[in-house]
């Protein structure tokens, strides 16, 4: 598997979000991906910046644009140094929310990806990783 | 900061008249006055006022700078004249060119009315120089905050004209949602609709996000309090512009839109309300 190339973007604020969602959308046309796969793409990143925004306080996220064989990829990591999450099975679970929202947004963003990890602890921040491929 | 003598200021007031023509054929020279956005009457009486103003400043205000009571005309004027170039269009450069083109003749008169005196000349110089720069420091300011004015109320007369609430039949309402549906904007859009339904009457509301790129839980947990909210008031609410691509991602999210009426376009959304209606439309 190769990196053709790779890029970071700052996820603090609220426009961040959105700046975010433009770039994946045109990382995942250079990634050669189909009108829903692209759709489902930027739908799993908006979940994932903006949990970043407003449970993490601010991170980052990293991108790389993938090469494996004949396939291509897109993979993004969504990091921050946030409290963390104390019960990441709980926080997994559909319509579990701490806050107010569906409690949707990991769970769906899972469902939207090819590869999807979490890895969070209390008081260590959180990294949500997803690929996608064509 | 330098004072200007009372020589200097003699020099001004009896020199005024010749300082203004120079001054405004330095202006008109260089193109100002022939812009359509600003006439030459309108300029000549800007340059009148100014340099009447500044002299009276310059009279009253000695050495102590450009932001006392003395300079507080000169600086009502600029603020002014700020938002009138603003509005009109003109960049801050243009704007504070205004004042500095006055230095030119400014500086030839004093050269020639002071020159048997060189170390006063210099001061001079100087002191005039220190003025006119702190009140061009002023208009770039004052023209920096009509500037953001300006783009504050444009950006909020967008917010509104964006999203529009079009009646497409007798009570049959439309809402066509552009760009990405922020809390904020959301919550005007609701306002607005809710509002036009209480003023309509109308039966049915549709909501089209066509214009609206990615639907995630935010956006979906907004549409989904819209829905509820018209529902309440006794409405029914259609959900049209829900491409194939969103469809699936929507599923996917697990969003949960049962018992929400959904259309891929807005014509179709329209047929089934006014289908409800019972009215069809027939080919004549
Ligand atoms: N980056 C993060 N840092 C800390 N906690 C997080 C982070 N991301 C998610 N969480 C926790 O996981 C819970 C579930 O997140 P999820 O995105 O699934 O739902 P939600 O954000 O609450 O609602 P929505 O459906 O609008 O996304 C959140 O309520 C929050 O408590
Ligand atoms: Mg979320």
């Amino acid at each position: 598997m190769n990196v053709r190339t790779h890029g970071s973007m700052p996820v603090r604020r609220e426009q961040d979000v959105v700046l975010a969602r433009q770039a994946v959308r045109k990382l995942a046309v250079d990634c050669g991906m189909r009108l829903v796969d692209q759709t489902k793409m930027v739908t799993a990143a908006s979940e994932l910046a903006r949990n970043t925004v407003v449970y993490g306080g601010g991170g980052d996220m990293d991108w790389e644009l993938l090469e494996d064989g004949a396939r291509t990829g897109l993979r993004l990591v969504f990091r921050d140094e946030g409290p963390g999450i104390a019960d990441t099975a709980l926080a997994m679970t559909d319509g579990w929310t701490s806050g107010s929202g569906l409690g949707l947004g990991l769970t769906g963003a899972r469902r939207l990806v090819s590869e999807f990890e979490l890895d969070s602890a209390p008081g260590k921040g959180t990294r949500v990783s997803i690929t996608r491929w064509t | 900061m330098a004072e200007l003598r009372q020589r200097t200021l003699d020099v001004l007031g009896k020199n005024q008249k010749w300082l203004l023509d120079e001054w405004n054929r330095d202006l008109s020279g260089s193109g100002v006055g022939n812009d359509n956005r600003i006439g030459k009457d309108e300029l000549g009486q800007q340059t009148a006022e100014f340099l009447d103003l500044m002299i009276r400043g310059a009279t009253q205000g000695g050495g102590t700078g450009i932001g006392t009571a003395a300079w507080g005309d000169v600086r009502a004027f600029l603020e002014a004249l700020s938002r009138s170039r603003a509005l009109q269009g003109f960049d801050s450069l243009q704007t504070a060119n205004f004042i500095f083109s006055i230095k030119r003749p400014l500086f030839a008169l004093l050269q020639r009315e002071l020159g048997d005196e060189p170390a006063l000349l210099a001061e001079q110089l100087w002191a005039i120089s220190e003025i006119l720069d702190s009140l061009g420091m002023h208009t770039v300011n004052s023209f920096q905050k009509s500037r953001e004015d300006v783009i504050r109320r444009q950006q909020e007369e967008l917010l509104e004209l964006s999203t529009p609430v079009i009646k497409l039949w007798d009570g049959v309402l439309a809402l066509p949602m552009i760009g990405t549906l922020d809390s904020q904007r959301t919550q005007v859009v609701m306002e607005s609709l809710l509002q036009r339904i209480v003023e309509t009457g109308a039966e049915i509301a549709i909501i089209d996000i066509t214009g609206v790129p990615t639907v995630d839980t935010l956006v979906a947990q907004h549409l989904l309090k819209t829905v509820t909210a018209i529902r309440l008031m006794g409405a029914d609410c259609i959900i049209s512009g829900v491409r194939p691509q969103i469809a699936q991602t929507i599923v996917h999210l697990g969003l949960d839109l049962q018992g929400i009426v959904t259309k891929a376009n807005l014509a179709d959304a329209l047929a089934m309300a006014l289908r409800r209606n019972g009215l069809s439309v027939v080919k004549g």
